[in-house]
């Protein structure tokens, strides 16, 4: 090419060895994952952790495609996860007692198709008024509709299911890949099958056009209709993809735990959904993953150790919104950026005093809020780390409390304290 | 007609607590702009301290001490938690507030238990006041009315009557303003925060025993309070309690109403026995509030008396 | 007579009682180079808006091209061949350099809201962006994130967002405002090269840039425009003096462009 511009076309653009290691590499590493773990033999609590895992996944990205992407803060992510999983539900239900027809060819393997149409479907019709404002006005709408198909979620049973809520068969129709469907192995490559496609597909979608407008209207949308683009156009159509996301991660769900009830449009889901997104990092594509791996581990894990757990994931939180505003991803991308702009050595100092005060702070906590619950339950029972016999009366107590909990936040302090001096 | 009058008067009520429950919020909004999703939660704290304080001494002093704990709590917070965020913006504030509800929910679950609390009417005020048409009508809900009613004059004096609440006033309609007139905002905010804080403890003291002290109070009263705000308007005080009223009333006579849409819609066909057509207006009452956000926000997006939209 | 490229009538907009543009009548022809100038609260900036679509007057008529464009949303006016630039330097920030001027480019170029297509397989968007950074000298710095470029950098990119989408109409808002001597004349000379063959408005306060750079000035003094005309019969107009001017218009006719 002898044309001087088209060669500084050929600059301007990431080579293809870049666009190869930070677009296409992790896909493939993801999916190279999601094949192996089988080859380890896990168990089925194993499997199952997996599934949800998997599931959470796609719903956390898709919320965050609003969010982050978008900087539109929903409180109601949760009704378009809630209704894609019933259109599935009741498409499995179809798919049951089908006598021939279409239904009858349907594979459940392909419900998430199903969720997807209906999370879009209902995106495009709660959309519409939803999508004119930004920031507050969008979260207030957001919470209001969230409300109100809460409440109808307990009203219209036919849809919903009332308190039992819908459950079906994943056993049924025809097989697609030779997977019955049955065994958690078999729902498991289901579930890997469709956590590549959503992580592909809501990746893919990062580099369209649409998307880069999305990230332009989220920071300026002022300047976004000055060069052509009507914003409450481009926050409607990703408002919509977002929706049918979620609705494939309902599809999922539908056929994992094989019942859906009103719950699941609730506003406890939704908020879930936001922890996952913000405590992994709303800032990188890859935060959303972070998070639901994150918080899906302890939901169930923790919630087996503590019944505080809750508790810790509220605190968790508010660490992150007051001072990691980027997540999880963020500080692990910013401990590997160190090592290639070669600042980890200046760096790794004040992270240790950090994480040391982070973590005396926390031990402090634990044995509080330990302490707490079983005296609240007023069972007798009794807080024993490593046989310690720890309840209010004794004054050990009061000093593994104290202790820690002082010390961690003075280190905390004097931490960033040089930070700020370093910065001024 | 004992039915109407009954439901005015429980709605009046209703919607009193809801104004007391909502004013700070609406003062904290406007000025600073966040839309405190804790507020609920300090009006729960209210009604659990109210129910702590009562259980040692007496209602008495709960109803002094507990409203003056919530706010010192709530100008802790906004000090050292609140002040934090801001510099990342309404977004980073709103996401904070979400998560101090989310652990006040927690501790307070933790502390008093998942169960509803037996926090009671004080004696003194358990008593049927009068009998009208011969159902009987309690005191305390005659109290809760003159309590309302003195916040609200109160209230009126502090911010039409005092240097501090016409300083509260010029900010409410234009935030950026104050500082330049040379006063400390911080503290402003603190105290404003604090004081709205313990407004919803207030309302958490009293309505507490009316209604009912469970940790799933904040939940269910935190998005109406919202609505209230919303729908009201920024900036206007006087808003908030136009739609305090509405929706109290709205919600009263709703669950007193009873009939079903095929009643109502009957001569297009609906009939009592479909889905639809056997929903009870008093089934739709807890949505009336939503209903009323989602409209207010899609045509009159500056609310009932706001002078600027959200 | 050919069109106008843009043909402003009893131009009127009130905020509330006060009356900010009072009856407003312009004509631009195509491929002028036509400057606005006036004291501060004149109504420049507000007269910008009411042109591009950020107010909807309250009476009179904007046409561009002969197609009525008054009370007509941002976006669609841009589409229809009218792109504006800002007095605060108004870009995206989080984007790097190349991106920016590519959310330019994107909706000239036809693909709009488009989600099955990859931005970076687009070749001729590419190049288009390529060609923009060129031209005004931002190519060197394409990858950096534009909140990071020095403040003339960004003037420059401000300018370059505005031009990409390709209008024939281009309103630059004070493109100049806070620049040092050296890079004003570096962005007059941009303006000039990038804005060639097309119709240029332009909002200055720097009356170098005005006079060395438009075929005709018009002068708004309070909602008004008194006096429209080639750049000597305004330095020579009494009213003009008189209303705004003033010493700054003395200092030129005296002693040439400072």
């Amino acid at each position: 090419m002898n044309n001087p511009i088209a060669q500084s076309v050929a600059n301007l653009a990431p080579t293809g060895g870049q666009k190869f290691r930070q677009r296409v590499l992790p896909l493939i590493i993801l999916a190279i994952i999601v094949v192996a773990i089988p080859f380890f033999g896990p168990s089925r609590t194993v499997y199952a952790l997996l599934s949800v895992m998997g599931i959470n996944i796609v719903f956390a990205l898709s919320y965050n495609m609003l969010l982050g992407r978008g900087g539109l803060l929903s409180f109601g992510h949760a009704v378009y996860f809630g209704l894609g999983g019933y259109a599935a539900m009741h498409a499995m239900r179809a798919i049951e007692y089908a006598d021939g027809g279409f239904w009858a060819g349907f594979p459940v393997f392909g419900l998430p198709i199903i969720g997807f149409a209906g999370g879009a479907l209902a995106g495009a019709i709660i959309g519409w008024p939803s999508c004119r404002r930004a920031g507050t006005p969008f979260a207030m709408i957001s919470l209001g509709v969230a409300e109100l198909i809460a409440a109808a979620g307990f009203m219209f049973n036919s849809i919903f299911g009332g308190e039992e809520g819908i459950s079906g068969d994943r056993m049924n129709g025809p097989e697609l890949f030779g997977l019955s469907m049955g065994p958690v192995s078999d729902v498991y490559w289901f579930i890997a099958f469709w956590l590549v496609v959503g992580v592909g597909g809501m990746y893919a979608f990062t580099r369209t056009p649409l998307g880069k407008m999305s990230e332009a209207t989220r920071d300026n949308p002022e300047r976004v209709e000055f060069v052509g683009y009507d914003p409450q156009r481009v926050r409607y159509l990703v408002f919509i993809f977002a929706g049918a996301f979620a609705g494939m991660a309902g599809g999922m769900a539908a056929v994992y735990f094989e019942i859906f009830t009103p719950e699941a449009v609730s506003l406890l889901p939704s908020g879930f959904v936001l922890l996952m997104a913000y405590i992994g990092g709303i800032a990188y594509f890859a935060g959303p993953v972070i998070g639901a791996i994150v918080l899906t581990y302890m939901q169930s894990m923790l919630s087996d150790f503590t019944e505080a757990w809750l508790l810790y994931l509220g605190l968790l939180f508010m660490l992150i919104v007051m001072y990691a505003p980027r997540g999880l991803a963020g500080i692990i991308f910013g401990v590997t950026g160190s090592f290639s702009n070669g600042t980890f050595s200046e760096m790794i100092g004040k992270w240790l005093q950090q994480l040391a005060g982070a973590f005396l702070a926390f031990l402090g906590l634990i044995v509080l809020i330990e302490v707490s619950v079983n005296w609240s339950n007023g069972f007798g029972e009794v807080f024993e780390p490593f046989g310690l016999h720890l309840t209010f009366a004794n004054p050990l107590t009061w000093v593994l409390i104290v202790v820690p909990l002082a010390l961690g936040i003075l280190i905390l302090r004097r931490a960033n304290r040089e930070t700020e001096e370093v910065l001024a | 007609m004992e039915t109407i009058i009954f439901s005015l008067l429980n709605g009046v009520i209703y919607g009193l607590l809801l104004f007391m429950l909502s004013s700070g919020l609406t003062l904290i909004f406007s000025m600073m702009g966040v839309l405190n999703f804790a507020h609920a939660s300090f009006y729960m704290l209210g009604a659990y301290f109210a129910y702590t304080i009562s259980g040692v001494s007496s209602f008495w002093l709960a109803l002094i001490f507990a409203p003056i704990l919530v706010g010192l709590i709530g100008a802790a917070v906004e000090k050292w938690g609140l002040r934090t965020v801001h510099a990342n913006g309404h977004v980073a504030e709103l996401l904070f507030t979400f998560g101090l509800a989310y652990i006040i929910d927690e501790i307070v679950k933790i502390v008093y238990g998942r169960n509803a609390v037996d926090y009671r009417v004080p004696e003194l005020l358990d008593f049927p006041l009068f009998e009208l048409f011969g159902a009987q009508y309690p005191a305390y809900r005659i109290f809760i009315l003159f309590i309302s009613v003195g916040m609200l004059i109160a209230l009126w004096f502090i911010l039409n009557r005092t240097r501090a609440g016409l300083i509260i006033q010029a900010a409410l309609t234009h935030p950026h303003m104050v500082g330049s007139l040379g006063h400390n905002v911080p503290r402003i905010f603190m105290t404003v925060f604090g004081a709205g804080c313990a407004l919803a403890g207030l309302a958490g003291v009293i309505g507490g025993n009316y209604l009912v002290t469970d940790p799933a109070m904040a939940v269910q009263m935190g998005p109406i309070v919202f609505v209230v705000v919303v729908v009201g308007g920024l900036g206007s005080l006087a808003g908030a309690f136009l739609a305090a009223m509405i929706l109290g009333l709205l919600q009263t006579f709703a669950v007193a109403i009873d009939a079903t849409f095929a009643d109502i819609f009957g001569f297009l066909g609906l009939s009592q026995t479909s889905e639809v057509g056997s929903i009870t207006i008093a089934s739709l009452a807890p949505m009336l509030p939503f209903l009323m956000l989602v409209i207010v926000l899609m045509i009159r997006p500056r609310g009932l008396l706001g002078d600027r939209e959200l | 007579m050919t069109t106008p490229a843009l043909s402003i009538h009893g131009l009127k907009k009130n905020f509330g009682p006060a009356e900010i543009i009072r009856g407003v009548d312009l004509d631009i022809a195509p491929g002028e180079r036509h400057a606005i100038i006036g004291p501060n609260g004149a109504g420049k900036s507000t007269l910008f808006n009411l042109i591009s679509g950020g107010y909807h007057p309250t009476s009179g008529s904007v046409k561009l091209n002969g197609q009525e464009i008054g009370g007509v949303k941002p976006y669609a006016i841009n589409r229809m061949g009218l792109s504006r630039s800002f007095q605060v330097s108004n870009i995206f920030s989080n984007m790097t350099v190349r991106e920016n001027v590519r959310c330019g480019v994107l909706y000239s170029m036809g693909y709009g809201y488009s989600f099955w297509r990859n931005v970076g397989n687009l070749k001729e968007v590419q190049e288009k962006t390529a060609e923009i950074l060129n031209s005004v000298g931002l190519l060197d710095k394409a990858s950096l994130p534009a909140a990071l470029l020095p403040y003339a950098d960004q003037r420059t990119l401000e300018i370059a967002i505005t031009i990409a989408g390709g209008a024939d109409v281009i309103l630059l808002d004070e493109p100049t405002a806070g620049m040092s001597h050296s890079e004003t004349e570096r962005a007059v000379a941009l303006i000039k090269r990038a804005t060639e063959g097309k119709t240029l408005i332009i909002v200055e306060h720097d009356m170098g840039v005005v006079f060395g750079m438009a075929d005709r000035i018009s002068v708004l003094v309070y909602g008004e425009i008194i006096a429209t005309g080639k750049p000597e019969e305004i330095r020579g107009d009494p009213r003009v003096r008189e209303a705004y001017l003033g010493d700054e218009a003395d200092e030129h006719a005296e002693g040439g462009a400072a």
